[in-house]
């Protein structure tokens, strides 16, 4: 009886999330070895496997030019993406549209490896007349939920490449009031397909004074416009206070105020991150000058998977299903039935309807006689059974009617 | 006047020029108010005094300047604005029983201020000034220069003057305007090395070495306003108040106000235009 409990005590500390992080101690485990069954590895395993595969994470940043979106995207992940990037001036500005373009990256940190896609928005914001200028970054989005659907329901699903957009970084320019309209525009049109994360660029042109009055702004306006931006998940009730200190930090800082720099300047004797001032240094890693670890942390040391799984479950999960409705209501439209509510199931059908269902349920009903005949075929001659499963899938491609979910067979 | 979007420091800027509070400061629109949907034009009146000269002080605010979604023509309602001015001055002028001094409402300077993106000019403030620098006098500075460390400084005012010159964008002291030699090298130096000036307002004062100064207050240091090493504010000071400033209202009086006077005489088929009766314009001083 003892065992068995210190076996269950043992399973639960295995599987509980602080001690996943701690487990580097085998020795602990021997006296027990023979007594339980092992399963409580399959984190162990579970981690391997992921490390070999490597991750994935698709970052889009947006917001004017000139509010250092580069330069921060260079300092969080260490890198120079923008090397050969052409600046326009003003004039060729005048006519350019809203791009939309990927720079791709693998990096490696102690084993893992990370491929990192940026989506930049160059043009976004920067026009006289700005209107809908946020499409082209909706319509990009709604497309890699698009390729993921249709590759998800394919017929080989071995390499899907997730190509969805995880987190948007949205730059507020630190030389306003507040939200301009067209923050605001930008936020609604995509707070519902992608995590928004709103960020104050250029902090180290505001006093501190000024930044908590306009984060203050920002979240209020947040609020009032109805804008939905990520939201941090809350933290496990059993984590330390430590923890639960700084997750309380962090949700009081949004929006976070960054700098971001690419240049190593020399402060108080170490080589820092940093923008050297005739009045001073600005040091980007310092939590006292910005919020840039703040950022940094949470994007890409505690948030990461909780992005792609908010982006997964919630986001992608919602455009499959306005998908779905779309299709259903596009058929229905074509059968040519009048309904006030065409995504809705038909409460009444008319004739026309009544005949339809008639007609694919006498179908259903061959088919399942068919399915059961084969069956009983195969089991006598073991057939190779391929065209039965043809078969068997054609309903599912036809408009649901009714309930005609016992044809399986 | 003073234009640029908002949140860029122009009413600060203004209330350090002059030393006091000539400019109504909006720190932020409170919950009521919006960015305004049409661009206005608020005039505000100030009579400000330093060594018994007496200065009639008028700044024009222009809010909502860019802030929309489109803002296409959103200049028009300031060129607009100036050329009213214009046009009540020439019908003072031309008035049989005018005034011995005509009430002079006519914008002498603007101050365009430039978003310190240190990339280029944005489309708007090239739209924008391609369109102004004909009626008046415009002075394009980079506001919020805090933001930018002295190499970015300088490549962006270089970038901006070169943007200027090839949009054919004549900022004052205009070129064409230099009276003589003197002037000339004067304004050269000015035109090519020190504009735009580059620019941080404050009306907060910190104790820097024993003095107290206008400045800014960062947890990596005292930026201080009229420290040239830190910006570039008494230049444009100087400039404005100290040395060009009787220029600004010549040229606005014997250039611009007599094309737009010309203009109009043309357009009336040489004639001036027609007031019978003398409009009761007299609340325009402020």
């Amino acid at each position: 009886m003892d065992s068995i409990i210190i076996q269950e005590r043992l399973v639960e500390r295995l599987l509980s999330p602080r001690t996943q992080a701690q487990r580097s101690h085998p020795g602990k485990l021997k006296d027990h070895e023979k007594q339980y069954v092992g399963f409580a590895t399959l984190p162990n395993q579970v981690h391997r496997k992921s490390v070999k595969k490597g991750f994935d994470f698709t970052l889009m940043v947006a917001g004017e030019s000139g509010l250092g979106k580069s330069t921060l995207v260079n300092s969080l992940f260490l890198t120079d993406l923008y090397k050969d990037r052409k600046l326009l001036n003003a004039e060729e500005r005048i006519n350019q549209t809203v791009e939309i373009i990927k720079h791709t990256v693998d990096i490696e940190e102690k084993g893992v490896k990370l491929k990192l896609t940026i989506v930049d928005t160059p043009g976004f914001g920067d026009a006289v007349n700005n209107t809908e200028c946020w499409k082209p970054i909706t319509d990009y989005i709604d497309q890699q939920f698009e390729q993921y659907f249709r590759d998800e329901s394919g017929l080989n699903r071995k390499n899907i490449q997730d190509n969805r957009v995880h987190c948007c970084l949205y730059f507020i320019s630190p030389f306003g009031h507040g939200l301009r309209p067209v923050d605001v525009e930008f936020m609604k049109a995509l707070h519902e397909k992608v995590n928004i994360v709103p960020l104050i660029a250029k902090a180290d042109c505001l006093i501190p004074s000024e930044i908590r009055k306009l984060k203050e702004r920002i979240r209020e306006e947040i609020d009032k416009f109805g804008i939905k931006v990520y939201q941090f998940p809350e933290c496990d009730s059993d984590e330390d206070e430590e923890f639960k200190q700084q997750d309380r930090e962090l949700k009081e800082s949004a929006p976070f105020a960054v700098i971001g720099s690419n240049t190593v300047v020399e402060a108080k004797g170490q080589r820092v991150r940093g923008r050297l001032y005739p009045w001073g240094i600005v040091e980007v890693e310092n939590q006292a000058h910005c919020d840039f670890v703040k950022l940094r942390n949470m994007l890409i040391r505690t948030h990461m998977h909780d992005l792609k799984d908010v982006t997964c479950d919630v986001h992608y999960e919602n455009y499959r299903a306005q998908c779905i409705q779309q299709m259903t209501s596009k058929l229905t439209q074509d059968n040519r039935i009048e309904s006030p509510i065409p995504i809705l199931p038909l409460p009444t059908p008319d004739t026309e309807t009544e005949k339809l269902i008639k007609m694919k349920d006498e179908e259903v009903s061959t088919i399942c006689a068919c399915a059961s005949w084969m069956l009983e075929l195969e089991s006598r001659e073991s057939l190779q059974g391929c065209p039965i499963e043809v078969v068997l899938r054609l309903p599912l491609l036809c408009p649901p009617v009714g309930s005609w979910g016992g044809g399986q067979g | 006047p003073k234009k640029g979007q908002s949140g860029l420091g122009k009413s600060t800027l203004v209330n350090t020029l002059f030393k006091s509070q000539v400019s109504r400061k909006s720190s932020g629109w409170n919950r009521e108010e919006k960015i305004p949907k049409t661009v206005e034009i608020k005039a505000i009146g100030h009579v400000i005094e330093e060594g018994g000269v007496k200065m009639k002080l008028t700044v024009i605010d222009t809010p909502g300047f860019g802030d929309q979604i489109n803002n296409e023509n959103c200049w028009e309602p300031i060129e607009k604005y100036i050329n009213e001015q214009y046009e009540k001055f020439l019908k003072e002028e031309v008035n049989i029983a005018r005034k011995k001094r005509i009430p002079d409402t006519r914008v002498h300077c603007c101050l365009y201020f430039i978003s310190p993106t240190g990339h280029s000019l944005r489309p708007l403030d090239l739209e924008f000034m391609k369109h102004l620098s004909k009626v008046v006098n415009i002075i394009p500075v980079i506001a919020k220069a805090d933001t930018m460390t002295l190499e970015e400084k300088t490549e962006f005012k270089q970038r901006v003057r070169k943007e200027l010159e090839v949009n054919g964008i004549e900022f004052y002291p205009q070129k064409e305007f230099d009276e003589d030699l003197e002037d000339k090298t004067e304004n050269d130096k000015i035109r090519q090395e020190s504009m735009p000036f580059a620019v941080v307002g404050s009306d907060k004062e910190y104790q820097v070495n024993g003095k107290r100064v206008l400045g800014r207050k960062t947890p990596w240091g005292i930026i201080e306003v009229e420290n040239l090493n830190h910006c570039e504010f008494a230049l444009l000071r100087d400039f404005v108040i100290r040395t060009h400033l009787q220029d600004l209202k010549e040229v606005t009086h014997n250039i611009h106000y007599e094309t737009y006077r010309a203009k109009r005489l043309n357009d009336n088929g040489g004639l001036p235009p027609m007031t019978v009766e003398t409009e009761e314009n007299h609340e325009s001083n402020l």
